[in-house]
C-alpha cells in the first residue's frame, strides 16, 4: 500500500470538487473493495477522500412513487428496507446473495456498482493487466479463465462485473444521480452507467472526473414474479459462475439481466421480448454474440438452464 | 522405552481418564484470545520491527540484479536483504525446493528479498519499491504434457511393485474395468499464515514460529542459516492449522532470521496469504490409471494402479498407489509411479498424502467396478476384503474390521434406502448415495517427553510435540493423568518448545499415538522415582487419587515430589512389530448429495463416517479431526483445485477468494462413529490415529453419490457443474 491522504469529505459538492482537484483520488464508503486493492497496490490512490459523512444514507419514496436509495445506504439496510422487499424484492434476494453478513454491513449502494472485477490476474501485480495499467496486455486471455466474461469481451479484457446488486439494479432500470464537481447534476440509467471492455477496459463506468454519486433511483414498482439465482460452486461466498436476475409477470412477459457473463450486468431488452417464448429463445437472444473460451464454455449453457429453472419457478 | 512386544494390562487400560470425552484443556485459551501463535508473541520492551517478503515474478530462471536504492530510501526501512546479498545458502535436508539465497528462480513467488522496516504498513509499502531484473527461462508446467517424459523415481519410493501375473490375469478376467482418473494440485490453505519473529543474541537465535515438527526445522534452519543446531531455539506452542504445510522449515523463519541479522532487532515476518500456493507447499496433482479385474462373483483377480505426478528437480512422486497394494485381496497386482519434473512450486505432504488423492481415483474405480459386477458396491468391498497384506499372506493385519465398518455404517445410514442409479428426484434435486472405504496406515515415530512432579502434587509435562489444533494437550494431560493417578486439573502442559524432549510432532496422523506413548514412556519412569523416593517395590505399587499405595501404605503422590520435586524422562522407540504385522486404521464414508437438476451444483445433504483406529483416546477431539478431514474431503470433491497457468508457470488461485475451501453453507450434519477397538499392536496406548483416516475416501463417497444421482460419472476432481451440465436431464 501506498501512503495516501485523507479528507473528510463535509459536502457532496466538496467532495466532488476535491476528486476533481486531484486525478490520483478515490472515493472511501464502506471501504470493502478499494482496502484490499490498495494493500496489494492494485489501486494505488495518493488521495482518500471518505464520504461517509454526507448523510447519503437515506431510503425515500419520489413522487413518482419510485424509490431513492441514497448512495451510503449499506446493502444489509437495503436489502431489510420493508419497501424494498415488498416491491423490489429482486434486489433485496440479489443483495443478500452476495458476499457475507459483514461485508453487507459495510458496502454501500454507490460503493457496491463501483467494485471491481475479481479477475485473478488483475489481483496479481506481476501480471500484465490492461484494467490494471492499461496497455500493458492481457495476462488472462489464454490463461486460466473459468469464471471469466463470455460475452460483450474485447482482446484488451475480458473481467466480469461482480456485483449481485447491480443485476437486480439493471432488471429494474434504476438511474444513478450524481453531481459533478460543477454541481451540475446527472441522471444516468443503469444501462448506460457501466462500459464495455473495448479498448479501455480501465473505464469501467461513464462517471467523470471528480463525478460523485448521490442515489440510486428506483421506478415505481412493477409487480411480477421477482427472482434471483445465483450459481456458484461454493454454496455462500463465492462470485457468481452465472446469476440470472429475472421479473416474471403472469402472461410470461418480463425482464431478465444476467450476472457472472461479461463486463457489465448483461440485459438484452430484446431478449426480454424473448422471455414469453422460453429460456431457449430469450438465452439465445442473450448470448448470441457469446465469444467463450474453452474453460468457460460451459456458461453458455448454464444461462439457458438456470433461466429455465426461473421461468419454471415463476409459473409454479 | 522400547515397543517391542505386544502392549499387555498396562495403568492406561484403566481408562479413568482416557477415552473420557474431555474437552479441549487449551480450548478457554483460544476462545478468549490468550493463547499466543507465532506473529503474536508481543513483549513491550521488545522493539520489534518488521519484515516483508518479495516474491518471484518469474517461475524459472535467474536473478540478473536486485534494486534496492528505493525501497531503502523508504519511510522507516530499516534494512533490505536480498537473496543475491545473502548468497547460496545450503538447502534444509526436509525442502525439495531452496527457500533463499542465491540467483537461481526455481518457482513464481521464491522468496528474493526481505525487507524491514518500523511499522508492518512501511515494509509492505517498501517491498513493493524492491526491482528484480530477471533472465527468465523456458520451464514445465503442465502434467499432461510432461507424462511421456516422466521418470520411475528413487528405488527408496518402491516406484514399481509386483505379485502374480497381472496382465495374464486381466486378460483373463470376464468383467474388468480400465479407467483414468485426475486430481488437481490442492492448497493447504490452513486459517493461520506461516510466520516467525526472529531474534538474535550473540551467535543464538530465538524463533517463535507455527511448525509442526519442531525439531525438523530447527534442524534445517539451523542448516540454512550455516549454525550449529544447538544455537537455534524454536518456540511453536499454539498454531493455527497445519494439514502438513507447517511440516518442513519454511521462508518466513528464515527472512526473519536474515532480517534481525541485519538490523539488530527482533524481526516479525508473516507470508501474505497470496504467498501460500506458490512460495509454500502443495498437495500435488495426479493423472492416475486404474485397471481390475474380477470373476463373475465378484472376486477381484487382477488390480493395477499407475500414478503420474510432477515435481521439481530432487522432488518426490505423490505415492497415490501405496494404499492399493493393501486395500483389497487379489493375487495378481501391480503398482507403478512415475515422476514428471515440472517448474511449478514445490509439491509435498498434505493431511494424508498419497491416500487421499489415491483413494479419490481407487474407491471410485471400486464403485465403477461393482456396477459393472451388479453388485452392490458395500458388498463388492467385503467380498474382496482381506486380513493379510495381499503382497505377502503371511503378514496379518493386527486389526482390521473394514467390513465392519461397511455393515455398521450402512445400517446407520439407511443405505438399503439407496435407489437405482439417477432415480430419485426430490423437487429440483436429483438425490443419490455414495460410499467409500477409508484407509490410512498406522505410522510410529519415536517420541520423547520429561515428566516432572511437585510438591502440589502438579505433573508438568513437557515434550516439543506440537499440537495443530487436533487436541494433543489434551490427550497428553490425559495420558499423564492417567498414569500418574491424579485428575487432569493436576496437569500442565508445555509443548512446541526446542528446548524439551525431542517428540513425533504432528504428521501422517502418527502424532495423538506417539506422543501420547512418550508421555506413557516418561511416566513409567516417573512412577519408578516415586517408588523408589518412598521405598516402595515399584512393580506393586499403584497411583490412583493422587494417592501412591503399596500394601497396606497409601502417601500422598505430592509427598513423594519432596521440596526439589521428581523428574522421569524417556523416549519411546519402536521395535519391528509395524514390520511384522500390518498396522492400519479402517473406516467407510457415506454421503448424500442432491444436485440441482438445472445448473448441476451439488449440494451434500449428510455425511457419516465410521472408524475403526484402534483406541480412541478422547472421543471429543477425534470427533473433531474426522469430521473437520470430511469437510476437506467435500472441498476436494466439489471445490478445491489451484488453476495452473501453464504458460507462465503459477497457480493463479493463489487467494481464499479464488481457492475455494468449503463454508458452513457446503456443510451439512456430519455423524461420526468410533468402533471399540484397543490395538495391542500399536503401542501401549493401543491406539492409532484418526486425523487423515477421516479424510481417506470422503471425495470418491461423494463422486459416487454424484453418480448415483446423477447416472453422471466424473473421473477429474473437482467435480464442478461444468462437468455434469452435458449430461444432465432436458429441461421441461
Amino acid at each position: 500500500m501506498k501512503a495516501f491522504t485523507y479528507e473528510r469529505a463535509s459536502s457532496v459538492e466538496g467532495a466532488a470538487k476535491s476528486a476533481a482537484a486531484n486525478p490520483a483520488s478515490k472515493f472511501i464508503a464502506g471501504g470493502t473493495n478499494i482496502l484490499d486493492l490498495m494493500k496489494l497496490e492494485v489501486e494505488c490512490p495518493t488521495h482518500l477522500i471518505d464520504v461517509n459523512g454526507l448523510h447519503l444514507d437515506k431510503i425515500e419514496p419520489t413522487p413518482e412513487a419510485g424509490l431513492r436509495v441514497g448512495a451510503l445506504v449499506r446493502n444489509t439496510a437495503l436489502a431489510a428496507d420493508e419497501t424494498v422487499r415488498r416491491h423490489y424484492g429482486l434486489l433485496s434476494r440479489a443483495l443478500l446473495a452476495g458476499a457475507s453478513g459483514q461485508l453487507r454491513n459495510k458496502a454501500t449502494t454507490a460503493g457496491n456498482l463501483l467494485q471491481r472485477t475479481r479477475c485473478p490476474y488483475f489481483y496479481d501485480p506481476n501480471q500484465a493487466c490492461n484494467k490494471r495499467q492499461p496497455g500493458s496486455g492481457c495476462s488472462a486471455i489464454g490463461g486460466f479463465t473459468r469464471q471469466h466474461a463470455v460475452v460483450g469481451t474485447s482482446n484488451a479484457c475480458i473481467a466480469t462485473h461482480p456485483s449481485d446488486m447491480a443485476i437486480a439494479m439493471r432488471a429494474l432500470d434504476a438511474v444513478v444521480e450524481t453531481v459533478k464537481a460543477d454541481g451540475t447534476k446527472r441522471s444516468i440509467p443503469i444501462k448506460d452507467f457501466h462500459r464495455l471492455p473495448g479498448n479501455t477496459p480501465h473505464i469501467e463506468t461513464v462517471l467523470e472526473l471528480g463525478e460523485i454519486i448521490t442515489a440510486v433511483v428506483l421506478p415505481p414498482p412493477i409487480g411480477g414474479k421477482q427472482i434471483y439465482r445465483k450459481v456458484r460452486d461454493r454454496a455462500s461466498y463465492a462470485f457468481a459462475l452465472v446469476s440470472i436476475g429475472a421479473i416474471i409477470q403472469p402472461d410470461g412477459t418480463g425482464r431478465v439481466a444476467v450476472g457472472g457473463v461479461a463486463h457489465k450486468p448483461w440485459r438484452l431488452e430484446e431478449a426480454d421480448v424473448e422471455l414469453k417464448q422460453g429460456a431457449k429463445a430469450a438465452a439465445g437472444v442473450l448470448m448470441a454474440d457469446a465469444r467463450p473460451t474453452e474453460q468457460n464454455r460451459f456458461k453458455i449453457d448454464l444461462v439457458e438452464r438456470t433461466l429455465g429453472a426461473v421461468i419454471a419457478q415463476a409459473r409454479g | 522405552m522400547q515397543f517391542d512386544k505386544p502392549a499387555t494390562t498396562n495403568p492406561i487400560d484403566q481408562l479413568k481418564v482416557v477415552g473420557k470425552p474431555i474437552h479441549r484443556i487449551d480450548g478457554e485459551l483460544k476462545t478468549t484470545g490468550l493463547a499466543i501463535y507465532a506473529y503474536e508473541w508481543h513483549d513491550k520492551n521488545i522493539p520489534y520491527v518488521y519484515g516483508y517478503p518479495v516474491g518471484s515474478a518469474i517461475a524459472k530462471g535467474r536473478v540478473k540484479s536486485i534494486d534496492t536504492s528505493a525501497a531503502k530510501r523508504a519511510d522507516g526501512v530499516l534494512g533490505v536483504v536480498t537473496t543475491l546479498d545473502v548468497g547460496d545458502l545450503e538447502k534444509g535436508k526436509f525442502n525439495t525446493a531452496k527457500l533463499f539465497g542465491g540467483a537461481e528462480i526455481q518457482h513464481y513467488h521464491q522468496a528474493t528479498a526481505v525487507v524491514v522496516a518500523r511499522t508492518f504498513e512501511q515494509a509492505r509499502a517498501a517491498a513493493a519499491l524492491v526491482k528484480v531484473a530477471y533472465e527468465q527461462e523456458t520451464g514445465s508446467y503442465d502434467l499432461r504434457a510432461a507424462m511421456p517424459s516422466a521418470k520411475k523415481p528413487d528405488e527408496s519410493q518402491e516406484p514399481d511393485t509386483a505379485v502374480g501375473d497381472f496382465d495374464a490375469a486381466f486378460r483373463a478376467a470376464p468383467i474388468t474395468l480400465s479407467e483414468t482418473y485426475t486430481t488437481p494440485d490442492q492448497s493447504h490453505s490452513m486459517m493461520e499464515p506461516h510466520a516467525s519473529i526472529a531474534a538474535w543474541d550473540g551467535d543464538e537465535v530465538t524463533v517463535w514460529t507455527s511448525s509442526q515438527m519442531i525439531d525438523w526445522w530447527r534442524t534445517d534452519l539451523a542448516m540454512t542459516l550455516g549454525i550449529d543446531k544447538e544455537k537455534v531455539h524454536l518456540m511453536s506452542p499454539f498454531i493455527g492449522g497445519g494439514f502438513g504445510g507447517k511440516l518442513f522449515l519454511r521462508a518466513d523463519a528464515v527472512l526473519a532470521a536474515f532480517g534481525s541479522k541485519a538490523v539488530g532487532r527482533p524481526v516479525k515476518v508473516a507470508l501474505p496469504r497470496p504467498f501460500m500456493p506458490n512460495n509454500t507447499t502443495h498437495r500435488p496433482a495426479t493423472i492416475q490409471r486404474i485397471r481390475i479385474g474380477a470373476q463373475r462373483d465378484g472376486k477381484i483377480t487382477a488390480i493395477a494402479h499407475e500414478s503420474w505426478s510432477g515435481d521439481l528437480p530432487g522432488g518426490s512422486p505423490e505415492t497415490a498407489v501405496n494404499q492399493t497394494r493393501l486395500l483389497y485381496a487379489g493375487a495378481n497386482r501391480m503398482t507403478a509411479m512415475r515422476l514428471a519434473t515440472l517448474d511449478l512450486p514445490e509439491g509435498n505432504a498434505m493431511r494424508a498424502p498419497g491416500e487421499a488423492p489415491g483413494l479419490m481415483a481407487l474407491e471410485i474405480a471400486i464403485d465403477e467396478m461393482a456396477e459393472k459386477l451388479g453388485m452392490d458396491p458395500i458388498l463388492f468391498r467385503i467380498v474382496n476384503d482381506t486380513q493379510v497384506d495381499p503382497e505377502h499372506p503371511e503378514r496379518a493385519f493386527s486389526q482390521r474390521n473394514l467390513s465392519g465398518c461397511l455393515t455398521l455404517g450402512a445400517d446407520r445410514f439407511g443405505w438399503k434406502n439407496r435407489r437405482e442409479v439417477a432415480s430419485r428426484r426430490e423437487n429440483n434435486w436429483l438425490v443419490g448415495m455414495g460410499v467409500a472405504a477409508a484407509f490410512r496406515n498406522n505410522l510410529v515415530m519415536p517420541s520423547g517427553a520429561r515428566v516432572k512432579l511437585d510438591r502440589e502434587g502438579v505433573v508438568t509435562v513437557e515434550t516439543d510435540m506440537t499440537d495443530i489444533g487436533t487436541g494433543s494437550y489434551t490427550i497428553i494431560a490425559q495420558t499423564a493423568a492417567e498414569m500418574m493417578g491424579i485428575g487432569i486439573d493436576k496437569v500442565a502442559v508445555q509443548l512446541g518448545d526446542s528446548r524439551f524432549p525431542v517428540s513425533a510432532g504432528s504428521g501422517g496422523q502418527f502424532g495423538a499415538n506417539s506422543s501420547t506413548s512418550g508421555v506413557y514412556a516418561a511416566c513409567v519412569k516417573l512412577r519408578e522415582a516415586v517408588a523408589s523416593k518412598l521405598g516402595f517395590n515399584s512393580n506393586d505399587v499403584v497411583f490412583e487419587n493422587g494417592q501412591v499405595l503399596s500394601g497396606n501404605r497409601s502417601i500422598p503422590l505430592a509427598d513423594a515430589a519432596g521440596g526439589e520435586g521428581l523428574v522421569g524422562e524417556d523416549t519411546i522407540e519402536w521395535g519391528d512389530l509395524t514390520k511384522t504385522h500390518q498396522q492400519s486404521t479402517f473406516g467407510a464414508h457415506f454421503v448424500e448429495v442432491g444436485v440441482d437438476a438445472a445448473t448441476g451444483e451439488t449440494r451434500i445433504r449428510r455425511m457419516l463416517a465410521v472408524c475403526a483406529a484402534g483406541r480412541i483416546l478422547n472421543p471429543i477431539t477425534a470427533r473433531s479431526q474426522v469430521i473437520g478431514a470430511m469437510t476437506m474431503g467435500a472441498g476436494g470433491a466439489l471445490l478445491e483445485e489451484l488453476a495452473v497457468d501453464t504458460r507462465r508457470g503459477f497457480f493463479v488461485n493463489h487467494d481464499l477468494a479464488g481457492y475455494e475451501v468449503p463454508v458452513h453453507a457446503d456443510i451439512p450434519h456430519q455423524e461420526v462413529v468410533f468402533m471399540d477397538e484397543a490395538d495391542p499392536m500399536s503401542s501401549p496406548m493401543k491406539a492409532k490415529g484418526v486425523g487423515e483416516l477421516g479424510l481417506c475416501g470422503v471425495s470418491a463417497a461423494i463422486a459416487n453419490a454424484i453418480y448415483n444421482a446423477t447416472g453422471i460419472r466424473v473421473r477429474r476432481y473437482p467435480i464442478t457443474l461444468d462437468k455434469l451440465i452435458g449430461g444432465l436431464p432436458e429441461l421441461a
